[in-house]
């Protein structure tokens, strides 16, 4: 990678309802003796307990590209804020961002990508969502942001698990793992886990974004996740005394956010390029969040993409291992996805 | 042959400009440099954001991370004016009869010369400030347009939409246009007398520096390989008439415009540090500045036309002198 890519300031994006533990894993990052120093762009000032001169106040103002498009919205303040804090770049190793409750994720996120002045500067690590355990459910079933804050995050913090039963408990990860089956889930109380869980992921950097990623590597079912099982569920009663299996985590209703995953042989790249573009511009607006490995016929290299929305990265990422089964896998995180559409139009960019 | 004096200072220049004929480079740690019988330094903000140069009043206002508001002036003075708390100030700017306006989060605050300050609240942050050159009068650039106050009196605001987040904003200096950069790759106008709308679009990158040519009669800008100069001289602007495309490069973008005080010249930064001096009328370029260590930020010819201040990205600033 090129110089530039070296230097840029790795961006931790944190979000989470009120009261889920955002502020608690803010002060560990910000008191915690790793040796980094942080900038923390927040909201509101307030709760955060730390001296640090690099706490900036933002307020959240969602700009709308003039492009027509009506999923590219990028964070205006987060633009002026970074570019005033990277004229001073050796303040600091890193920034986190810390959103309101009812942030939407994916402005924040595509500031990284569409701002060009941003994106040369710095790059988003990861975006980690802290979900209260014992108060989730009541949150989806008011609102969506919840639910998007988990359908859009790298890593999820299930926290406060100390306020809930085990069955409580797993049933809470599998409601999460339903909206989500590509993120790290970690069960913390008071925020507790190692801070190199959720600092330096490099989960959008396409040479490692998908290494550490195990349910998405793994050669599991993937359609124990899928919209049918979901769908199948919304007839069912549920008072909180009947409990499914994990194979069935969608036994509550207020989840709207599917995934789709799909795994196939070696593709045809003319096929599979333009088949990803088309998807991306058409269903952009209900992709939320995309990843894959796709193994191109007659290439010696792994080939991973990751998109948010209708923007779409891909690139090489290191050659296949001797042995290792040259096999395509691409997970789409959205909403209303036709997943039969979805999984036929792949399979036929299959090389033959 | 153009010669250059440097001044290798470290940290980001957010703006390059002649207090009292003496040129004083602010930093964004909020140190204001200047070549006073050798380097002298005051320090205004801590942490510099916004700076505009007052030519009224020969001094520069400064707005900054620690919320406060500065005036500095030649000789090393460096004196607050306002205050307004925590958060950033991002946006400053000043008018006719002293006044100072200046932009936290959503709002703008005006402040006289008599000391007495008003806001000005908005639904949506303020992202940038300018005072029309006639009257009081001040315009705000927001999300879809521009709002323009009268803040020595009650009356409403004049609302200017247009859809788009618009990030800068200027009058032309006989106060008919005004024109704001956008967030996306281009500029707006709007004639005042009727509202009629001008789009310049066609950028490659975002444009940054504006600058007025003598007597308001073009406008460059940067945001391109070459600087693109608007004609202003007709009664509808630039609209239906292609811009000038001075001092193009293929392997450069401009980043920096200061049109000369009174000769339809522009001084054109880019983005490797190199600086060139360019006539409208042949687009003729003379090369005033070899390319340094950054890209060129902010740039300003003296009164007596001879010399051209400039700031760096990389701090690598200097007094170009043209008559040498």
């Amino acid at each position: 990678m090129s110089d530039a890519q070296t230097t840029q300031i790795p961006v931790t994006v944190l979000t989470g309802y009120l009261g889920a533990g955002k502020t608690t894993l803010l002060n560990r990052i910000l008191s915690e003796n790793h040796g980094k120093r942080y900038a923390v762009i927040v909201n509101e000032f307030g709760e955060i307990g730390i001296d640090n001169e690099l706490i900036v106040e933002s307020d959240e103002e969602i700009y709308e590209m003039n492009n027509g498009c009506v999923c590219c919205t990028v964070r205006g303040d987060l633009i002026r804020v970074v570019e005033g804090l990277m004229r001073r770049p050796g303040r600091f190793d890193a920034i986190v961002i810390e959103t309101t409750g009812l942030a939407d994720p994916v402005p924040v996120a595509q500031t990284f990508f569409m701002d060009d002045d941003v994106r040369s500067k710095t790059r988003l690590d990861a975006v980690v969502a802290l979900v209260d355990a014992k108060h989730l459910p009541l949150r989806l079933k008011d609102s969506r942001e919840a639910e998007d804050q988990i359908a859009f995050a790298d890593v999820v913090v299930l926290n406060k698990t100390d306020l809930v039963t085990p069955e409580e408990l797993s049933k809470v990860e599998a409601t999460i793992r339903a909206i989500n089956p590509a993120a790290r889930i970690h069960r913390t109380t008071r925020a507790g886990l190692a801070l190199s869980e959720v600092l330096d992921r490099g989960a959008f950097d396409l040479s490692r974004a998908l290494e550490n990623d195990p349910h998405f590597l793994e050669a599991h079912d993937d359609h124990d996740h899928d919209h049918h099982d979901h769908d199948g569920h919304h007839h069912h009663d549920h008072d909180g005394h009947d409990h499914h299996h994990h194979a069935h985590p969608s036994d509550i209703h207020d989840v709207t956010v599917q995934s789709v995953s799909l795994r196939g042989g070696e593709m045809d790249p003319k096929k599979f390029f333009p088949w990803i573009e088309k998807i991306t511009q058409m269903e952009g607006p209900n992709i939320l969040r995309l990843k894959g490995i796709i193994a191109l016929k007659g290439d010696d290299e792994r080939y991973v993409i990751q998109g948010v929305h209708m923007i779409i990265e891909g690139d090489h990422q290191r050659a296949w291992k001797d042995g290792e089964k040259h096999e395509s896998r691409l997970v789409f995180i959205g909403r209303e996805l036709d997943a039969e559409r979805l999984k036929k139009s792949f399979d036929a960019c299959q090389a033959a | 042959m153009p010669t250059v004096a440097p001044l290798d200072l470290d940290g980001h220049c957010i703006a390059a400009v002649f207090l009292d004929d003496v040129p004083h480079f602010a930093l964004a740690d909020g140190a204001i440099h200047r070549l006073d019988h050798g380097h002298k330094t005051v320090q205004a903000n801590d942490g510099l954001l916004a700076a505009f140069h007052d030519a009224a009043n020969d001094r520069l206002i400064t707005g900054g991370e620690d919320g406060k508001v500065f005036a500095v002036t030649a000789g090393g003075n460096a004196a607050e004016l306002a205050s307004a708390g925590k958060k950033w100030i991002t946006s400053v700017a000043a008018g006719p009869q002293g006044a100072v306006a200046y932009a936290s989060g959503k709002i703008a605050f005006v402040r006289f010369a008599d000391g007495k300050t008003r806001e000005f609240a908005h639904p949506r942050s303020v992202e940038g400030l300018a005072f029309s050159p006639k009257g009081m009068r001040f315009g705000v650039a927001r999300y879809n347009g521009a709002t323009l106050h009268f803040p020595a009196a009650d009356g409403k605001p004049v609302e200017l939409e247009w859809a788009g987040a618009h990030t800068g904003i200027t009058f032309s200096p006989d106060g008919a246009f005004l024109v704001t950069t956008m967030q996306e790759n281009a500029l707006h106008g709007w004639k005042l007398a009727d509202g009629k709308h001008m789009r310049m679009s066609g950028y490659p990158g975002k444009v940054k520096s504006l600058s007025w040519s003598a007597k308001g009669k073009w406008l460059a800008s940067s945001g391109a390989p070459a600087a693109i100069v608007w004609p202003f001289s007709g009664k509808d602007g630039p609209m239906g008439k292609a811009p000038l495309e001075l001092g193009t490069r293929g392997n450069a973008m401009v980043t920096s415009v200061a049109c000369h005080p009174s000769q339809d010249v522009v001084a054109v930064g880019y983005d490797d540090g190199m600086v060139m001096a360019v006539r409208f009328t042949d687009a003729k370029e003379v090369l005033l500045r070899r390319p340094g260590k950054g890209a060129i930020t902010s740039m300003m010819w003296d009164r007596q036309e001879r010399r051209v201040a400039f700031g760096s990205a990389a701090g690598d600033c200097g007094v170009i002198d043209i008559s040498a």
